[in-house]
């Protein structure tokens, strides 16, 4: 497999663009519940932090930041995009999904109807050193959104 | 910069590329191509690569002398035991050490552990009286440096904390260099142990053990010596720096995983209690206590790793047959090509001493906008191998304002078409992350 089919053009352009970003800057949105979940992956020092917010059923907001390689920020970038205005449970679907494809080794393709824009990630499921850079903001967004409903 | 002790000062001829090309055909593992290319080995920081005469030695063992040892009168048990201790005594040679002063271990973090838990021993109630000596209490100070990898840190907290003990470190420059005169005023009549690095598995630089030693005798304190990044690479005699117990591993010197060696001074490992207790290390036993044996078998309980401390003896070997002095010379020019072939490329910040300052073979450096993990990825997609992340030294890497750098490490195998590779595949990261 070759670098550009890792680094798609999407996924190094999300890398700079960082949508979502921001979260010590911006508080929580009035009148939503709220959930922040802190990752670490300690083998490469990437960091995130993501906040979900809840609102009537759907995701308000998601913020974090983060420090990492351009997988990992990419892969929080275009999850931002892909969650807000999501309902709960359509969020619980794709970040499932997402898992499914990253954790294949290759084996499940992805399927563009569900993960939109986060589809670019499934050659990184061949690289199994990077599968939890691509997963890091995902997993913060799934703990996040279950301490916002639990609030 | 730091004079070369006098022991070590030799007019070593390097290696040179014809003999580094017919050094390359000893490692197998060296011949392949890693995407499409010729795999460019630089992570011998991390592991090294076995020689054939190492992985001969191994499959030897297992099929001509495979055997429990120090234990059962038949053949094998004679011509396994003699190879082992052979192998000790050849390992203890070539760090200046006697054979009762290298104690088998996994590796140089087992060592440390072995040596802070046997403190932690001493420290406990009920201790032996000759042990008292390594025993921490409230007041006392354990002092080891900002420099420091994990491996000779976290024992130390460890220790800390149990004991009530309190853990100093000495801080280092911009430069990565010790701030010797901090270190005065933080070595004191409390400080009870002083451990740190030969040379820095970040920076590359060499320590002046010579100063430390002599704060730390000063200071009546142990000294603990991590050699894991000079033992393979450079002549050691650590006797002769006179340090009081030193670790290194196995697999960054060209043998397999799963071995490594602690030295100490005789005097000390016979006065100290045994980290692990059971099988081969006792004199008699009854249902009630145990009585142990001295340094070595006091520290090896149960079945040691036979067949790797005999592959560790053919990697010794192999680098005494080499030229440890002649490898030193080699990657020390290996380590100023990397230096200033980095510091040509813009957007490059490398780490440690400046070109033309001592460094051993090995370079860590963060690139502007792009993380060393995709760093990595990028270099490896040419078939280059290096590290990427903390390198297990993450304070190390606060102090620097990082969190992740990449690390090209050398050893004899590589050559300055290896280092040239690697330097031209560095220049066209930026462009390619839009950075």
């Amino acid at each position: 497999m070759s670098l550009d089919q890792l680094y798609q053009q999407i996924i190094l352009e999300h890398a700079k663009a960082r949508h979502g970003s921001g979260l010590a800057a911006a508080a929580a949105p009035e009148g939503a519940s709220s959930g922040q979940s802190h990752q670490l992956n300690p083998t490469c020092g990437d960091e995130i932090t993501v906040r979900v917010s809840v609102a009537d059923g759907q995701v308000s907001e998601l913020r974090w930041d983060g420090d990492g390689c351009s997988i990992s920020m990419a892969s929080a970038s275009v999850l931002t995009d892909l969650a807000e205005g999501m309902t709960v449970e359509e969020l619980r679907t794709v970040i499932d999904s997402f898992r499914e494809v990253l954790r294949s080794r290759g084996k499940v393709p992805a399927d563009p109807e569900v993960l939109g824009d986060a589809a670019a990630f499934e050659g990184v499921s061949r690289y199994a050193a990077r599968v939890k850079c691509a997963m890091l903001s995902w997993v913060a967004a799934e703990d996040a959104l279950g301490q916002a409903l639990a609030a | 910069m730091v004079a070369t002790p006098a022991h070590l000062r030799r007019s070593a001829t390097a290696l040179g590329n014809e003999e580094v090309l017919r050094i390359r055909n000893d490692f197998p593992i060296l011949q392949q191509h890693v995407n499409g290319r010729p795999l460019v080995y630089l992570d011998s920081g991390a592991t090294s690569q076995n020689p054939l005469s190492v992985l001969e030695a191994e499959q030897e063992f297992y099929e001509q002398r495979n055997s429990a040892v120090h234990r059962g009168a038949h053949h094998l048990a004679v011509e396994a035991t003699e190879a082992f201790e052979n192998a000790r005594e050849t390992v203890a040679d070539f760090v200046g050490a006697d054979w009762d002063e290298l104690i088998w271990t996994s590796n140089a973090t087992e060592g440390l552990n072995l040596l802070t838990y046997s403190f932690l021993n001493a420290s406990l109630p009920g201790a032996a009286p000759e042990a008292a000596r390594f025993a921490l209490a409230p007041g006392d100070e354990v002092v080891v440096t900002e420099m420091e990898h994990h491996a000779n840190l976290i024992p130390w907290q460890e220790l800390a904390a149990r004991t009530g003990a309190v853990l100093k470190f000495i801080p280092i420059d911009d430069a990565g260099a010790l701030d010797l005169d901090a270190a005065a005023g933080i070595v004191g009549p409390r400080t009870r142990v002083l451990a740190f690095t030969h040379a820095s598995n970040v920076l590359g630089t060499i320590n002046p053990v010579a100063a430390l030693v002599a704060l730390a005798r000063s200071a009546g304190a142990l000294v603990v010596l991590d050699a894991c990044q000079s033992a393979p690479h450079l002549p050691l005699d650590l006797k002769a720096l006179d340090v009081d117990f030193a670790v290194f591993s196995g697999h960054k010197m060209l043998a397999p995983t799963g071995i490594g060696a602690l030295y100490g001074r005789s005097e000390l490992l016979n006065a100290m209690p045994p980290f692990l207790t059971g099988g081969s290390m006792i004199t008699t036993v009854t249902m009630e206590r145990a009585g142990f044996l001295p340094s070595p078998q006091r520290f090896e309980a149960g079945t040691q790793r036979i067949s790797q401390a005999v592959a560790l003896a053919a990697a010794v070997n192999y680098l005494t047959e080499t030229g440890v002095d002649r490898i030193h010379a080699w990657e020390t020019e290996l380590g100023q090509r990397l230096v200033q072939g980095l510091g040509s490329i813009p957007g490059i910040r490398v780490l440690g001493p400046a070109a033309g300052e001592e460094r051993i073979g090995l370079a860590a450096f963060d690139v502007a906008g792009v993380h060393a993990h995709d760093v990595g990825q990028f270099l490896d997609s040419r078939g280059i191998a290096v590290r990427v992340g903390h390198h297990c030294a993450q304070p190390l890497h606060r102090r620097l304002g990082l969190t992740a750098t990449t690390r090209a490490s050398t050893y004899l195998y590589n050559t300055t078409d290896d280092v040239d590779a690697f330097l031209n595949a560095v220049a066209d990261v930026r462009a390619y992350f839009q950075a």
